[in-house]
């Protein structure tokens, strides 16, 4: 399924466009001026990885600093300790497009709770 | 460099560990540890754990797959260290010969004199402490937490989630004044007041009540506060005892350089144990935090791999947050050397706010309550302009 983001020249380098889905979806786009889409939601608890801090290709979490590599979703030390899914970035004609993964999704316990909680 | 001993087993000794490997040591490495158990997590311990929602294979701070080549030695504590063997005396009677020496015991619950062997009163920093604490506030009734620091508002937060009546007392006339400043402490503290936790301040505990069982708290102006379960949340101490005599310096932990060099060449310190030289601060710092125990030992291996050849790079500012009351805590920077704090962001009554501290105009820390965005921003800023 491919998604529009936003268009490109509203996300400059060093910031994070976050594609309210379920679950969400971040665009990060990175210092160096590449573009990737990873699961928004940290595989530790309910931070939202675009309030992450970005450098190279990685985002460290907001909450309590596992890693997540851009590239690849991995995760480089607990406390997390599932890799995020990574998503394919498209541009076309300026617009930011985001082809979300079929793969499932590694959401925290939390959240993994609370979605069982809301299907009765 | 051939045997590399890290004596405690826990976020600093775990990174020690993985650092050393990491930047290519591929020597023995021997990891000794008192308890019994693998590393694990702290912080759950006064949240997730203690409310029930995480458990204790959440806990384990290894990946399944991880194997960093160690032998582990648990459920033995280090008594001493031999600078000339440069060795590391165990409690059973052996020794680990070593090259390099990483220390990373953390620290200890301080307890209340008087309160051992009284049922019902208990600390928390290990595992084994949150497990029998965790059954008795099943148990329900009046919880008294004695100390307003991070640790005691969690579990004032956490047992109040779970039914139980609590106050909280603090000798302070504000809580967490030390860290976070009078106006901000009183404002994270009002957290307890939002949710109908008494919390009396400015009041020293003169002591405990009770047959076998706790009663009751009885305070310095003789008041008593009736208790089923008291918990005593009043700091911890670095656990240093072991070093006595042995040449490393001591002063408030292991007193270390910028880069986690002790006074030993050899010797290293990283997490809670260690009291390291802060450039920003122009001070020895003690850190208590677990992002500091987490990244600070790639520098301290860095330095005991060389012994000083590398230059350490200046640590980002130290960070923790805190979970109280559906709240997220955030703090990065010292606000001791502040002379204003300013929110720059919502509001004190809607406790969402994003506050700058500042010295000579210049920022020096910063806290959030409920802004993860604003709050990394400013996280980043100070640790490109403080100095
Ligand atoms: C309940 C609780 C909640 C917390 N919440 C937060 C939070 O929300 N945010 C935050 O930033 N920080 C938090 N912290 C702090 C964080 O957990 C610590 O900063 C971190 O654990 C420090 O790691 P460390 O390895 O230096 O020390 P420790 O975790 O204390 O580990 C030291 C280990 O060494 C062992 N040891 C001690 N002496 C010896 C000896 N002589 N021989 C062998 N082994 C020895 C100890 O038994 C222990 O296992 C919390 C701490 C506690 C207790
Ligand atoms: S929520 Fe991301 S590391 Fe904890």
């Amino acid at each position: 399924m491919m998604i529009p983001a936003c268009p490109l020249a509203d996300l400059p380098r060093g910031e994070a466009f976050r594609l309210e889905i379920d679950p969400p979806v971040t665009v990060f786009h990175t210092e160096d001026g590449e573009l990737f889409a990873i699961d928004d939601t940290c595989t530790h608890q309910d931070a939202s990885l675009a309030d992450g801090w970005v450098e190279d290709c990685w985002v460290e979490c907001p909450l309590h600093a596992s890693k997540f590599n851009l590239k690849t979703g991995e995760v480089d030390a607990p406390p997390a300790k599932l890799p995020v899914r990574t998503h394919e970035v498209v541009v076309d004609n300026g617009m930011v497009y985001v082809k979300v993964s079929t793969a499932a999704p590694n959401l925290p316990h939390c959240v993994a709770r609370k979605l069982a909680g809301s299907v009765t | 460099m051939r045997t590399v001993a890290v004596v405690g087993a826990s976020l600093a000794g775990l990174s020690a560990a993985r650092s050393l490997r990491k930047q290519g040591y591929d020597g023995r490495l021997v990891v000794i540890g008192d308890e019994p158990h693998r590393p694990y997590d702290r912080p759950p311990l006064s949240k997730e754990f203690l409310a029930g929602t995480v458990g204790e294979a959440e806990l384990v701070l290894e990946m399944d797959d991880e194997d960093l080549g160690a032998e582990w030695l648990l459920g033995v504590r280090a008594t001493g260290l031999d600078r000339t063997d440069r060795a590391v005396q165990l409690a059973d009677g052996r020794e680990v010969r070593a090259d390099g020496i990483v220390i990373a015991t953390g620290a200890a619950a301080r307890t209340l004199p008087g309160s051992e062997g009284l049922a019902g009163v208990h600390v928390l920093r290990t595992l084994d402490d949150a497990r029998a604490l965790r059954e008795e506030l099943a148990g329900g009734g009046r919880l008294v937490v004695i100390g307003g620091g991070f640790v005691g508002a969690e579990v004032a937060s956490t047992a109040y989630a779970l039914g139980l009546d609590v106050t909280v007392v603090e000798a302070a006339p504000t809580p967490l004044a030390g860290p976070l400043g009078e106006t901000m402490g009183a404002i994270v503290s009002g957290l307890h007041a939002d949710h109908g936790v008494r919390l009396l301040c400015g009041v020293g505990v003169k002591g405990l009540s009770g047959e076998r069982r706790v009663d009751a708290v009885l305070l310095e102006d003789g008041r008593s506060v009736p208790a089923d379960i008291v918990v005593v949340g009043v700091g911890a101490r670095p656990c240093v005892e072991w070093l006595e005599g042995s040449g490393v310096e001591l002063d408030n932990g292991v007193k270390c350089g910028a880069d986690g060099r002790t006074s030993l060449a050899g010797v290293v310190a990283v997490g809670d144990c260690a009291n390291w030289y802060d450039p920003r601060a122009g001070a020895h710092r003690r850190v208590e935090h677990w992002t500091g125990a987490r990244e600070r030992p790639d520098a301290a291996i860095a330095t005991l791999l060389s012994w000083g050849a590398t230059e350490p790079g200046v640590p980002r500012p130290p960070y923790f947050w805190s979970d109280q009351y559906g709240v997220k805590i955030q703090f990065a920077g010292h606000a001791a050397g502040a002379d204003s704090v300013t929110i720059e962001e919502g509001t004190a009554d809607e406790r969402n706010v994003l506050a700058v501290y500042r010295r000579a105009g210049e920022p020096v820390a910063a806290l959030g309550m409920n802004q993860p965005r604003l709050f990394t921003r400013w996280r980043k800023q100070l640790a490109r302009t403080t100095s």
